[in-house]
């Protein structure tokens, strides 16, 4: 079984942050701490900077101002390390076989080769682990990307719009791939319209963007 | 390690599966050879003369072509993005990408030399020559493309910015490579001191290009 060794405990930890995209500011003075075995919650209308937000924790977007710190990291190592993204573009190519996308991504992120085949029954798509992944549906490429994010290891999950094109199994799979994710110890900060089917509305919080009272 | 290994062995793959895309290089490179003996008259004397210059255009140009295809297809679908978190630093990503670009875009118009030669009627020795000049130069000239294509590629209409930005600074390579194959008159026995000068070039070029690069995608992405 894949993924259920606990995680290195990290605490993503946000003081006074502000960004946005080019000249445009979309958040400011933002302050969340996010301990291992929690998820937070991103909420608010389109164009209210959650995506923005995503990037800027992923350190693919330069903050405007404030500091984002993974507590507990491994100094040795690049801050990107402890992080995977799951977001709107699938870095999936087209051409290369189901399996090979994966198994490429996973070596690249220092994952385990050897659970390539589980990962793919994991999400499902263990029958087809063959097929040109051009042929893939947008829901199957979807959990494709979900099985390298599972199979990539990392403490710090960053998902925008999990859910979006997957059907009522791929939700409930999101729901329990993230369970799963925090009970080994994980994070996870996610953009998200619809509510995410998690087992313990616990250690769920919330954070609104874009409505300015 | 084996991570290396993966970046070039997906993109040697992904060509492998498209190989559509390297015969088009090859062609475009013959076909430059093809249509020179008809601009400039079909003398063999003059054609022998211009052998050199011509297949370095060629080769050149041909170089222009494939650029595009180095980061953009991954920048649009967000793989460049993802290398960002990789075990793997970016500059060593882009160190395999370019090794698997020199591979896919210069290899093959080595290969396809000696059709060039036949054409532009160069004896045995300038075909040796014209080899080992394009041994010795394409990998810089694959450096300098991948820094162009790599600040150009966040760009809409970047694919036709990076050869205009790059081709002044492809200068050097073009002078120590045509000289690699024909010395200056007056300058006899100064091939060997030309290929060394492009040997130099193209070394300095492979160093710098992989940090030069991921901080051009680095600052794109921004």
């Amino acid at each position: 079984m894949i993924g259920v060794a606990p995680l290195p405990s990290r605490t993503l930890r946000v003081s006074a942050l502000a960004g946005g995209r080019g000249e445009r500011w979309l958040f400011a003075d933002l302050d969340f701490v996010v301990p291992p075995g929690r998820i937070l919650l991103l909420r608010g209308p389109n164009g209210a900077g959650k995506t923005s937000l995503l990037m800027t924790l992923a350190t693919i977007v330069r903050p405007f101002g404030g500091t984002i710190e993974i507590e507990g990291r491994d100094p040795e190592q690049p801050i990107g390390a402890e992080i995977g993204l799951f977001g709107h573009r699938p870095a999936i190519k087209p051409r290369l076989s189901v399996g090979e996308n994966l198994r490429f991504w996973t070596e690249l992120y220092g994952g385990d080769v050897g659970a390539v085949g589980d990962g793919l029954d994991l999400v499902g798509l263990g029958p087809i682990g063959a097929l040109d992944a051009g042929y893939l549906s947008a829901g199957q490429t979807r959990r494709l990307a979900l099985a390298r994010l599972v199979l990539s290891n990392r403490p710090v999950w960053l998902l925008d719009e999990p859910t979006s094109a997957l059907d009522k199994q791929g939700e409930s799979l999101v729901g329990a791939l993230i369970d799963r994710h925090l009970d080994r110890g994980g994070l996870a900060v996610s953009a998200t319209h619809q509510d995410l089917l998690l087992r313990d509305p616990g250690r769920v919080d919330t954070l609104q963007l874009g409505e300015t009272a | 390690m084996t991570a290396f290994l993966a970046v070039i062995g997906r993109d040697l793959r992904l060509a492998a599966k498209n190989e559509g895309e390297v015969l088009t290089l090859v062609l475009f490179f013959v076909s430059v050879g093809v249509i020179v003996p008809f601009a400039i008259g079909p003398d063999s004397e003059t054609l022998r003369r211009l052998a050199p210059a011509i297949v370095w255009i060629a080769a050149f140009l041909s170089m222009l072509l494939g650029l595009d295809r180095l980061f953009r297809p991954d920048f649009e679908d967000g793989t460049l993005t993802l290398f960002r978190h990789a075990r793997l630093p970016l500059p060593a990503i882009v160190g395999g990408k370019l090794i698997a670009h020199w591979l896919l875009t210069a290899l093959p118009l080595v290969l396809a030399t000696p059709i060039l030669a036949l054409l532009l009627s160069a004896d045995l020795e300038t075909f040796w020559r014209v080899v080992l000049s394009l041994l010795l130069g394409t990998p810089g000239l694959a450096a300098l493309g991948a820094i162009g294509a790599g600040i150009t590629v966040t760009l809409r209409r970047g694919g036709l910015i990076a050869p205009v930005l790059i081709t002044p600074l492809a200068i050097p390579i073009l002078i120590f490579g045509v000289a690699t194959i024909a010395p200056p008159a007056g300058a006899a026995g100064s091939a060997s001191a030309a290929g060394l000068f492009l040997a130099a070039i193209s070394l300095l070029l492979c160093a710098i290009t992989p940090f030069a690069c991921a901080l051009a995608i680095t600052a794109g992405e921004d």
